[in-house]
């Protein structure tokens, strides 16, 4: 067993053992955080296996960004917390139907990879993967289609979520910014208060 | 190294991540779940391309698993707003009351 083998093994476990925690903790912001841990390791594997500007991409955009808009949105839905209140009464359905893909898909892997020797140990030595230069030329002579097609896919979600997320929708933000003016004008409350004393006192007459 | 590690590393957090979009009602959580079956892609994408056609000019699996983070970076982006709509709407995030289109 190489020392490769058993750097992954270790990742493997942590990384498992977190995603189980996932999506069994019953506290929201500990799944969060756990979920954070997985997406740590799993850019541990991707080290591992000699993608590291992946690995990086991942720590940046996952770890930094993505699990902390999770947690934004945790705090942001003000959720019950308790096994009862965050699982369905689906947990047994759920638990059949993962361990089943879980069963077949070991068995087709262990069918298809049992004997099977990498492009690498076909060789007889280490063949170096794609550097990050090449993966830059790669994405910008052959894959440049695509990553147009992602950005414009990027934009259009940011267009959406802000859409989606306004306050007052429908409004066009002239009227909403009158509307902002109106309330910051209104007297304080004393006048209210002015006001409402002759009808109380029209209610006792 | 064998490529059945990370293909079963993958399978797991694909298991993993199925178990939780069934069994949460959190529509958060659910979010969170649908993240783990996308970098459980990932890995599968990373493996192939390292184990298997390392040396390969185009580097297929490495742009394709940077190209599935975007995207699901995006998907994150819509459906936490998607999420928040539906807390100011209806004061919950249980998916099991998202049912107004239901017949």
């Amino acid at each position: 067993m190489t020392s490769q083998e058993i750097v992954f093994i270790l990742l493997a476990i942590a990384t498992g053992g977190s995603a189980l925690m996932v999506v069994t903790s019953k506290n929201l912001v500990h799944a969060a955080l756990f979920l954070a841990a997985t997406l740590a390791g799993i850019a541990g594997v991707f080290l591992v296996l000699h993608a590291d500007f992946v690995a990086l991409v991942q720590l940046v955009v996952y770890v930094g960004a993505i699990a902390v808009l999770f947690l934004f949105g945790l705090m942001l839905t003000r959720a019950p917390i308790g096994r009862e209140a965050l699982d369905s009464q689906n947990r047994g359905l759920g638990t059949g139907v993962a361990t089943a893909l879980f069963g077949v898909l070991v068995a087709l892997i262990v069918d298809a990879y049992a004997d099977f020797s990498t492009t690498a140990e076909q060789a007889g030595r280490e063949i170096a993967g794609p550097s990050t230069a090449q993966l830059g030329e790669a994405i910008f002579s052959r894959w440049v289609l695509p990553f147009e097609v992602a950005s414009m896919l990027l934009l259009a979600a940011l267009v959406g979520a802000i859409l989606l997320s306004r306050r007052d929708e429908g409004d066009s933000g002239e009227g909403e910014f009158v509307a902002t003016t109106v309330t910051l004008a209104e007297p304080p409350s004393a006048e209210g208060e002015l006001r409402e004393l002759p009808q109380a006192s029209g209610g006792e007459a | 190294m064998s490529p059945m590690g990370p293909l079963i590393l993958a399978s797991f957090l694909f298991c993993v991540g199925v178990y939780g979009v069934i069994a949460r009602r959190n529509a958060v959580l659910v979010l969170m779940s649908v993240e783990l079956m996308l970098n459980a892609v990932n890995i599968n994408l990373v493996a192939f391309q390292d184990l298997l056609y390392p040396a390969e000019a185009d580097a297929s699996g490495q742009v394709f698993a940077l190209f599935i983070i975007a995207i699901a970076a995006a998907e994150v982006g819509v459906g936490l707003a998607i999420v928040l709509n539906m807390f100011r709407n209806r004061a919950s995030v249980n998916v099991d009351d998202a049912d107004l289109m239901r017949w």
